[in-house]
């Protein structure tokens, strides 16, 4: 709203700052691009540290990699369409959107927890090599973002139910797109960097 | 109960944790207890429990959790120096047949202590606790971004501070120095639980920290007044934004290396480990990369209370802002870029240290341009001594020597010689001391008045002053000496008697600056004592330049009854120039959000979780964890977060200031 | 802090939303942008290990830029300037970062690791 002066040139008779929940969420992402940052510094170092065991050639299931590639980027699509939904207000076809993300991401989550548990009951675990423990570590820190999405989507899900779009749920589900988008574009840099030059 | 259930439930906790067999110990815990229960026993007697809940623990209020982390600062000084007054006896004592009184293992937890306390529970709380209390006051706004999250951000620092304080009597704490180098801190070499509760009071804190970051960047960059531009902003303003960059960007590095640090002692990976390809140097790196920016976060407020104290007691404005801008910019952003001079000696090679040696040194010119241009505020200006003014020229001669220390340690062949001996500990204390400790006394005397309504007593202020200053150089000029004969740091025995007498200097410059915090401690109690000779009404004792200084001490919860517009740098001294009217009616409904118990609940929980964890108490840990969880997203659903103070009581407060500065004239 | 100011309209601060178009392009590119490193390793398409690896790390660098515009709407608009700072800013650091490890870890390894010889004089 515009500030209407007092009769006092040094003073604003109301100020209503603008609100800093999408910059300080988006400030926070970055931060978690460090922490990323560093997860992927482990792995550039130690990557190719097998300790005589199996490496990215040998172990890496591409085919599962795509699947959970798709899955992720479809995911991705749909919240797109949530928000568009968002957008126009229709609370039912932003919750149907929202289940279908979901639903993809927690594909996603399952089938990575089929190739970790994979991985582990044939002796590839975390802790047989840096490779691995760097592997384990990277990927898993992604899955478990994925997780904890997946938790807030639900969180909302019940919140824009109950209280419908109000401009603080959609600040919220803003939010959780920034997050959302922002774990996809981690995802590349794990397919390509981790997987894909993996096997090279 | 069956060894498999107290297992399950205790973990490793059992009663053999309690150090009754160490007389040192005992006797703390005596004394802490002792004093303990008085403080608890005077709170419920006077019954103060509910007032603190209310008015402190769940405030939300920028200017209580200021307090709040000033105090807690304080008390870990006390506690941090402690540890400090230890180390420096037993090196004076301990030559030849003589071990002195501390053990090796006990002294290597001292001085990790003494380091992480000085670090993450002193200067960190001291330095967010001045940004809390005065950033929105000089921006001209109600409060943070994020009040809720300033709240938890507070008690997140403190129950990582609990943790520490709780190694003292259940455990030990970590043997390993304030950083805590694998191999060392892995679990082959310390399988204790002393490198955990390093680790978990870290990450619980540092979460805190990282949020703070967020929180007061949004605050600066959505939150100004009207007509505040960038360049209009107070110089404070400005080392604060940059500093909670470098927090924002950096903390993520140490969460992330604690991380990987703790997966190895918990699960058995490999990042860090000797065999199966980990590589230990990696943390080295990691860490580093962190820890220099961290530095610096410690480092640039202070600049800006420097700044502040300048201008106002030089009654100037301040020499070249633009370029204290950019110099404070440059240096945030070159503090990436020098991190390999902590660990020159690791056999990087000609080429990698040659191109950090010469970043380093680059790093320094930003902030020889700032003692420039405080000189250069100086200079013709009408200096008033009052004791931030003291400690601010005491800070320009004590930091500049350590700074040129840096410069020479910042040539590789010089560090090869020079590296983690006492050398190494004279300069970081020279520029931490220097620099940070005095920024922290002149903010603490500046803006004291603004938060109590009272001055600090200025007879104590300058005993305190003189007792630091001339007793650092006692405590630290010897380490400068027998750094260059080239002794190490963290040794608790020496053979060469030889060096006793200036370890005996260096602990005669301890003694003072226990004096000189004794002092401190007299002029905060001499101060209340005296608060109504001390009172301050005007609510700007000291001819202030910015917006903090235009509200009434302690300013009303709301700050500013009606919101500032800026038309100038130094915006109070542009509006007193003008012969600013304070209004006297027609105010108005004011916005603000509601005190909240979330933060502290929330973050008690994670200390609990952080000391199951260290315990290895997996099934509590578990159920904490949930419990985190689960409080935290029922938080969510708390939408009723804000209220409106009512235009009357707005009236009310403002017409007691009116007749409060009436008295005056 | 309010909750009721701010409901005009949903291009305040430049904050971009996005359209059923926009989202479409976003995710067809980044298909193609998958879809073809997974094809040039899977079947080894490229004679070259390093042209291979320095092609999907291109194709990579794209796709993120291809997911900054069409799904995270990065504009120079959004928040005044300050999203795309942050960005800035953070990406630089995370070369840094990346490349200052890989950088100095090498140089340490290279100088410091023993060799062979060393290894077997070990107990």
């Amino acid at each position: 709203m515009s500030d209407t002066t007092l009769n006092n040139r040094f003073l604003v008779r109301e100020h209503h700052p603008e609100n800093g929940t999408l910059l300080g969420f988006w400030l926070y992402l970055m931060s978690d691009c460090l922490v990323f940052a560093c997860l992927f510094a482990a792995y550039g170092v130690l990557g190719r540290s097998y300790a005589g065991g199996p490496g990215g050639a040998e172990l890496f299931d591409l085919p599962i990699v795509a699947a959970n590639t798709a899955l992720l980027l479809l995911s991705s699509i749909t919240y797109g369409f949530a928000m568009l939904e968002m957008q126009r207000g229709k609370v039912g076809a932003v919750q149907l959107w929202l289940a279908i993300t979901g639903l993809f991401g927690a594909g996603f989550l399952g089938l990575e927890l089929y190739e970790f548990h994979h991985l582990i009951e044939h002796g590839h675990g975390p802790q047989t090599s840096a490779f691995l423990t760097s592997f384990f570590s990277l990927v898993g820190t992604h899955g478990l973002h994925v997780t904890f999405g997946i938790v807030w989507l639900i969180t909302l899900m019940i919140q824009v139910g109950k209280f419908g779009l109000t401009t603080a749920n959609k600040r919220r589900l803003m939010c959780l797109s920034m997050f959302w988008h922002f774990l996809d574009v981690v995802w590349i840099g794990v397919f390509t960097f981790v997987y894909l030059m993996g096997v090279l | 109960m069956t060894p498999d259930l107290q297992t399950l439930l205790l973990g490793k906790l059992s009663l053999e944790a309690i150090p009754y067999h160490e007389p040192i110990l005992v006797m703390t815990f005596a004394a802490v207890a002792l004093g303990g229960a008085a403080l608890l026993g005077a709170l419920t007697y006077f019954k103060l429990w509910g007032y603190l809940w209310r008015e402190w623990f769940t405030s939300i209020d920028h200017k209580k959790i200021g307090v709040m982390y000033i105090i807690m600062g304080i008390i870990f000084l006390l506690r941090g120096f402690a540890d400090a007054v230890m180390m420096r006896i037993q090196q004076s004592v301990a030559f030849g047949d003589n071990m002195g009184f501390l053990p090796p293992h006990h002294y290597d937890q001292v001085f990790t202590a003494h380091g992480v306390i000085m670090i993450f529970f002193v200067a960190m709380p001291l330095v967010t606790g001045f940004m809390n209390y005065v950033v929105p006051l000089q921006i001209g706004a109600r409060d943070v971004a994020f009040p809720f999250l300033n709240n938890f951000s507070f008690w997140m620092t403190a129950s990582g501070g609990a943790l520490v304080m709780v190694s003292l009597f259940i455990g030990e704490f970590a043997k390993t120095g304030w950083l805590a180098y694998p191999p060392l801190s892995g679990i082959a070499f310390s399988p204790d639980v002393g490198v955990d509760y390093y680790i978990w009071s870290l990450q619980i804190a540092g979460v805190g920290t990282l949020l703070s970051g967020v929180n007061l960047i949004a605050t600066i960059v959505k939150m100004r007044a009207p007509g505040m531009t960038m360049m209009k902003m107070p110089i404070f303003t400005w080392t604060s934004l940059c500093t909670n960059v470098l927090i924002v960007a950096a903390f993520p590095v140490l969460t992330a290396v604690l991380a990987m640090l703790s997966l190895d002692r918990y699960v058995g990976t490999n990042f860090f480990t000797n065999d199966l390809g980990g590589n230990a140097m990696m943390y080295v790196n990691l860490i580093w990369i962190w820890g220099h920016p961290e530095v610096y976060i410690l480092v640039l407020p202070v600049f800006g209370i420097f700044s502040e104290v300048v201008s106002t007691f030089s009654g100037k404005r301040l020499f070249g802002y633009a370029s204290m801008v950019y110099a404070t910019v440059v240096i945030t952003i070159l503090s990436y870029l020098v991190w390999l001079h902590h660990f020159f000696t690791m056999g990087s090679g000609a080429s990698v240290n040659s191109f950090f040696g010469i970043t380093t040194m680059i790093i320094s010119i930003p902030t020889g341009a700032k003692i420039f241009n405080w000189l250069f505020t100086m200079y013709r200006g009408r200096i008033q001594f009052e004791v931030p003014m003291l400690w601010t020229v005491g800070f320009m001669v004590t930091f500049t020597i350590g700074g040129m220390t840096g410069v020479l340690l910042a040539v590789p062949p010089a560090d090869f010689v020079l590296h983690n001996s006492l050398f190494l500990i004279a300069h970081f204390h020279n520029v931490i001391i220097g620099g940070v400790l005095f920024g922290l006394m002149a903010g603490i005397n500046f803006w004291f008045p603004k938060a109590f309504g009272f001055k600090l007593d200025a007879f104590w202020g300058k005993v305190s002053f003189w007792c630091w200053q001339i007793g650092f150089f006692f405590a630290f000029m010897p380490l400068y000496v027998l750094g260059l004969m080239g002794v190490t740091r963290r040794m608790s025995h020496f053979d060469d008697p030889s060096l006793q007498v200036w370890f005996i200097i260096a602990a005669f410059g301890a003694a003072l600056i226990a004096a000189g915090i004794g002092a401190f401690l007299v002029q905060i109690g001499v101060s209340i004592w005296r608060r109504k000779e001390l009172a301050d009404f005007t609510g700007d004792p000291w001819g202030g330049r910015t917006l903090e200084w235009s509200t009434s001490s302690p300013p009303p919860a709301y700050n500013f009854a009606f919101t500032p517009r800026v038309y100038d740098n130094d915006a109070w001294h542009d509006m007193k120039a003008a012969g600013f009217q304070r209004p006297t009616g027609g105010f108005v409904d004011i916005h603000m959000p509601k005190n909240t118990g979330a933060g502290i609940i929330l973050a008690g929980i994670a200390g609990v979780m952080g000391f199951v964890m260290i315990w290895h108490m997996w099934l509590i840990a578990g159920v904490s964890f949930a419990a985190l969880i689960l409080t935290a997203i029922a938080h969510t659903f708390n939408y009723n977060r804000d209220y409106y103070v009512k235009a009357d009581e707005v009236t009310t407060t403002e017409e007691a200031r009116t007749a409060q500065l009436a008295q005056l004239a | 802090m309010s909750d009721h100011h701010h409901d005009h309209g949903h291009h305040d601060d430049g904050h971009d939303h996005g359209t059923l178009k926009s989202y479409t392009i976003g995710f067809l590119l980044s298909v193609i942008l998958t879809a073809i490193p997974f094809w040039l390793v899977m079947h080894k398409v490229l004679p070259s290990k390093s042209t291979t690896a320095l092609v999907i790390l291109a194709f990579a660098a794209v796709q993120i830029v291809v997911h900054m515009v069409y799904f995270l709407h990065m504009n120079t608009r959004s928040e005044g300037g300050w999203t795309m700072l942050a960005l800035i800013f953070t990406m630089v650091l995370v070369v840094i970062t990346l490349s200052g490890s890989l950088w100095v870890m090498y140089h340490l390894n290279a100088n410091m690791m023993p060799t062979m010889q060393e290894m077997k004089a070990m107990p």
